[in-house]
């Protein structure tokens, strides 16, 4: 009896979870293995794939843009996963103020979180304009001095970005938001009773008791630097002198304007790989500074 | 005591207008230089607001994109997106959360696991499925995936089913119905608010969408509007005037959208919030 209903229950779950199945076996699953083959062919669209072996993975360990291309996505991840941490808080700790009118500075805040990349993009590279741009511009009204050339200085192309990046946090900001009202005001109270200033309440009470979205966040940041394109191929091409070739950026060359899709799907596997390190490793440190409340660390 | 509060307060609004000052001065100087004639956008140092509103380089960005053309596109692939990804999430979340099966909680986490592939790892052999399929140079890659329910949104959807009473969906049974009455005629009716976060999140996610576009789209009369903004840069790389234009004319429907939309977002970024 009972196994016939739990046959009929596991028909009907299957049955509303069809879409996602195929999906998942067919725009996921397939891909995800096949890309394994093909990082093991070489492979130009036109001419069937030729097996190759590992030759594309040695290539890749020879290949100095690869290096280049590495090094300028954990460069990207160092500076700017911290500082979107740091910055998305006190921004979320800004919109948490008991003040009229919040609604209004939380829409400002929030907006350029929803502008499409591409738009953002060009207002960026307007911005950052080393001969017409407003920052150019008040740098020059505040100090007297010509502002450096951003974007087209390989120094700061980087940094320019991080920057532009750190504008957009208002998804992340309101995210903190959200868990920051999620605090017990009793834990402030008693924190109060025991002394601490606003910065000590901050410290040791609300960045733990938030630690596991800051998890959440660094994770989604990680992933996510790996995939950062938009901005790089739009604003500076991947110059001057390679130095915003981000590794998406890269791949995407090697596969659509190179076509070396052999080439790129061994890339891809190293990101994959990549990603899933650093997750993991994230994961294991986690245990040290995430506090889950109510369970034991 | 009133005195300090008052104080406070004053701090607190400095505080946020001039950081808010920060976050609009670049959409700010988008839509100032957008209105500005040549004359007043290469002047050093920047002049703040426009003389008087000059239109020319919107009547430049609407002919060399053909606006109304990318506009139609995009829509078009918005409309079916959403479509799409109502449906089939919302099916999906129902598999997930309101039947109970053995394997299910299982499966939810092979679900989650996927959120955490790139989409780079997948782009390529994807390309070649649809490079097989011919519908490369179609909208069919931008669409068609999205009826075979995007993980986040059943992500969503599931965490909105669970705060749905068991009870409602126990007392229809005992009724005798079936589990796709329930879904259609109980839950859906009740998750309309969630509903309307996927819709809104799918529509800006294919309106803002490049990478997608860019890979799968060749000929121009099928661009995008964001396709159509790079096009417009690379053909003509010193005209601001006008780039500014066609940037506001790509973002304002989504500012305008976000304006009609606001609590549907802040509904999208509580479910979004992970619990413990």
């Amino acid at each position: 009896m009972a196994s016939a209903v739990v046959r009929k229950r596991r028909l009907q779950g299957l049955l509303f979870i069809s879409p996602w199945l195929v999906g998942f076996l067919v725009f996921t699953l397939y891909p995800f293995v096949s890309s394994i083959y093909f990082s093991l062919t070489s492979y130009d669209v036109i001419s069937p794939p030729e097996y190759i072996g590992l030759e594309n993975y040695r290539n890749m360990m020879a290949d100095p843009l690869v290096r280049k291309a590495l090094y300028n996505t954990f460069y990207y991840a160092v500076f700017f996963i911290p500082l979107s941490t740091i910055w998305g808080i006190c921004v979320a700790l800004m919109l948490n103020l008991k003040v009229r009118g919040m609604t209004v500075y939380r829409t400002l805040f929030y907006i350029p979180s929803i502008v499409p990349i591409v738009a953002s993009s060009m207002v960026w590279l307007w911005l950052l304009n080393p001969q017409y741009g407003i920052i150019n511009g008040l740098i020059y009204l505040f100090f007297k001095v010509p502002g450096p050339g951003w974007i087209t200085d390989p120094r700061l192309s980087k940094p320019s970005l991080i920057l532009m990046g750190l504008w957009g946090i208002g998804q992340t900001a309101l995210i903190y938001l959200a868990s920051l009202q999620d605090v017990p005001e009793s834990l402030y109270e008693s924190a109060e009773l025991d002394g601490a200033n606003a910065f000590q309440k901050v410290i040791h009470v609300t960045i733990p008791m938030i630690s596991p979205v800051i998890l959440f966040n660094v994770i989604m940041g990680l992933i996510g630097t790996f995939q950062y394109f938009t901005q790089a191929y739009i604003m500076t091409g991947g110059g001057p002198a390679d130095s915003t070739l981000f590794y998406a950026l890269y791949l995407y060359n090697s596969a659509f304007r190179f076509f070396k899709m052999g080439y790129a799907s061994a890339m891809a596997w190293l990101m994959f790989l990549v990603i899933f390190g650093l997750t993991v490793l994230t994961f294991s440190l986690s245990s040290r500074w995430v506090y889950y409340g109510g369970q034991a660390r | 005591m009133v005195n300090r509060k008052v104080m406070g307060q004053i701090f607190s609004h400095l505080l946020l207008i001039f950081f808010s000052a920060l976050f609009a001065l670049p959409l700010f100087w988008l839509i100032s230089t957008s209105l500005k004639p040549n004359s007043e956008i290469f002047i050093f140092p920047p002049r703040w607001i426009p003389s008087q509103p000059f239109w020319g380089h919107y009547r430049t960005a609407i002919e060399f994109i053909p606006f109304f053309r990318y506009l139609f596109n995009t829509l078009y692939i918005c409309a079916l997106s959403v479509v799409g990804s109502v449906v089939s999430c919302s099916l999906v979340a129902y598999g997930f959360s309101r039947i109970e099966w053995p394997e299910r909680d299982a499966l939810f986490m092979v679900l989650i696991a996927t959120m955490m592939i790139p989409f780079a790892v997948t782009m390529i052999p994807l390309f070649i499925i649809f490079n097989r399929l011919r519908w490369i140079n179609t909208f069919r890659p931008l669409i068609v995936p999205t009826y075979f329910a995007p993980a986040f949104y059943v992500f969503l959807l599931r965490q909105f089913f669970m705060t749905i009473p068991f009870e409602l969906s126990d007392a229809a049974r005992i009724d005798g119905a079936s589990e796709f009455y329930i879904y259609r005629r109980i839950i859906l009716p009740l998750a309309k608010p969630a509903l309307a976060v996927v819709a809104l999140f799918q529509f800006i996610g294919s309106w803002n969408d490049f990478l997608g576009p860019l890979i799968y789209l060749r000929s121009t009369e099928k661009y995008t509007l964001a396709l159509g903004l790079q096009q417009f840069r690379s053909a003509l790389l010193t005209e601001w005037g006008g780039l500014m234009a066609a940037s506001t004319l790509v973002t304002l429907p989504i500012i305008v959208l976000f304006f009609f939309t606001q609590r549907t977002f802040i509904q999208g970024i509580s479910l979004t919030g992970l619990k413990g």
